[in-house]
């Protein structure tokens, strides 16, 4: 609130009041999204057999590793963490190397089409690229990247792609040009310019594009699902034993999925804004 | 030497966009155009509707585009009046906003077979909800949500769900699109004595109504993807038009059907988007925001 309307409201009874509803209504809604995550953390963190126990406990009172350790050591779970991993650190890897020249080329070049490309990376983030994995299957049985980890990895880049190229963007941008030219005036070429000056300043930007793409990667299910058979991700397999699997298994699984988000956001929070909010 | 160095310079940003334009032209319109062609295109080479007519006549059919639909109209307003709420409070820049800020975020960075499960954990008969009622004297024994007979349970819990996870994009828009509106404006409102309610109203949602739009755009456009969090909350008692297509293709094994129901998909997620930018009459710049 400003100083000059604080001045003007001479009953601090009704500033007093408007604070209690802001707070009050910000902590109601913190409460919505956090809830469900310390049920989760509850269920996973319990026995096996403690589904059936009802009425359930709230309080942490009775905790145990025992759910975890089964879904753990559960055929597939562990392999299918590692595929998780791979398929997107893969991802990582290609969104960025196409990504992010394209997002140095926008922020740093005035050129014909440029509103057009940035249009097409607009229409991009919309697409629902996952429902393109049906004809990529087809496609992929023939290419022998059906049931492969890189086949996944590449549907999951086309996800990611208009966001790294947002974020690089963004990232380039905030980075002064003037740097750059400096350097190419003290003898550097283009490319060691960028190498040296604009690369180290746009690294920590450039990691939270990496984390975002993960985030997209771990938690894609739809085109997962559809590509793997065998090499499942962590996703693709609890979708799949879903309609099987015991309770304490999908909440197991919730949990072990839910978890690094949490800590990803936290690491990417001040570019939130670029990616969906942003120009 | 100083010309080809110039002619360089100028193709240097289209040899660095290349990349990616090929990579998209290869993962998203050259699928599209085969999806196009799995649904419309036997595997003898010729064209026929046999596939289109046989997905108009699955017994799963109108029940997936009514469920679909109706999960739209029931979640994304939802969304966007949540959303709001925790835009605003983000912005009125209390002591400690930007923590509200991250929490409000963290489901963004959530699957919907994961929230799915999450709220499974709330809705199954021996959960959290029937602990809380029941203990709170609302009911008598455990009732049973998710089940087939009880088909308003089940958008209930489908709706608080997928509202519970993807408001937080939709917030992220808003917050992102509160922040452009210049500070004057509020501390004008304040001078001429507008309360909150009043500058929130008049000054505040006008201005804010471009974001608005595409937070609507983009949440229609998601939500016509629900599928993990249907499959997870209600299994195949409640069918879906993307949770068909990958049925029939992970299911059953057959491309053409799945792909007719991708290619529903497609075509409702133009439609809607075309509809949107009429109704609305958004202009180009506007969309891009």
């Amino acid at each position: 609130m400003s100083a000059v309307a604080a001045a003007r409201s001479p009953r601090m009874n009704a500033r007093t009041w408007d604070r209690v509803l802001i707070y009050g209504g910000a902590i109601l809604l913190a409460l919505w999204v956090l809830v469900p995550f310390y049920l989760i953390f509850l269920s996973a963190f319990s026995r096996p057999n403690d589904v059936f126990t009802y009425p359930k406990p709230l309080l942490p009172t009775d905790l145990s590793t025992e759910t975890m350790q089964t879904f753990l050591g559960s055929t597939g779970v562990f392999a299918s963490v590692i595929n998780s991993v791979v398929v997107a650190v893969l991802t990582i890897v290609i969104s960025l190397a196409f990504g992010a020249p394209a997002g140095y080329a926008l922020a740093r070049f005035t050129f014909r089409g440029r509103q057009a490309v940035q249009l097409v990376v607009l229409a991009t983030k919309m697409f629902p690229v996952a429902i393109l994995s049906i004809p990529l299957a087809v496609a992929f049985l023939r290419l022998g990247l059906y049931d492969n980890v890189l086949g996944v990895a590449l549907v999951h880049s086309a996800m990611a792609l208009p966001f790294v190229v947002l974020v690089t963007a963004g990232v380039f941008a905030g980075v002064s040009n003037e740097l750059e030219e400096a350097a190419m005036t003290l003898g550097c070429s283009r490319l060691t310019a960028f190498l040296r000056v604009a690369l180290p300043l746009a690294l920590p930007g450039l990691a939270a594009a990496a984390i975002f793409t993960f985030v997209i990667s771990w938690n894609e299910v739809f085109a997962s699902s559809i590509l793997t058979l065998r090499q499942r991700t962590l996703p693709a397999l609890v979708l799949f034993a879903l309609q099987q699997s015991p309770l304490y298994f999908k909440f197991a699984g919730g949990f072990f999925m839910v978890m690094p988000a949490i800590v990803f956001i936290f690491f990417m929070r001040r570019y939130l804004l670029n990616l969906w909010g942003g120009r | 030497m100083k010309r080809t160095w110039a002619r360089t310079e100028e193709l240097l940003p289209y040899a660095l966009l290349l990349p990616s334009l090929i990579f998209l032209t290869l993962l998203i319109l050259i699928p599209m155009v085969q999806a196009l062609l799995l649904a419309i295109q036997a595997d003898t080479g010729e064209l026929t509707t046999r596939y289109l007519e046989r997905m108009a006549i699955d017994v799963n059919f109108n029940d997936a585009w009514r469920n679909t639909l109706l999960l739209i109209v029931l979640i994304v307003p939802l969304q966007i009046v949540l959303a709001l709420a925790m835009a605003l409070l983000v912005n009125s820049r209390f002591k400690g906003h930007q923590w509200f800020l991250y929490v409000y975020a963290i489901p963004l960075a959530i699957s919907d077979l994961a929230a799915g499960i999450l709220w499974l954990a709330v809705f199954t008969e021996r959960g959290y909800l029937n602990t809380a009622a029941q203990g709170l004297g609302i009911v008598d024994q455990a009732k049973v949500y998710l089940s087939f007979e009880n088909f308003g349970g089940l958008v209930a819990a489908i709706v608080i769900a997928e509202s519970w996870r993807a408001t937080a994009i939709v917030m992220v828009i808003l917050v992102a699109g509160l922040q452009l509106i210049p500070r004057d404006y509020f501390e004008a409102a304040d001078l001429f004595g507008a309360n909150r309610l009043r500058r929130t109203l008049y000054v505040v949602l006008p201005l804010l109504r471009p974001s608005l739009q595409s937070a609507l755009i983009i949440r229609t456009i998601f939500a016509f993807q629900t599928f993990a969090v249907v499959l997870a909350l209600a299994g195949r008692n409640m069918p879906v038009i993307a949770a068909e297509a990958y049925n029939w293709y992970a299911n059953n094994r057959d491309a053409h059907l799945a792909a007719s129901y991708a290619l529903l998909l497609l075509a409702l997620t133009i439609l809607f988007t075309f509809v949107y930018l009429r109704v609305l009459g958004l202009r180009e710049a506007e969309v891009k925001r």
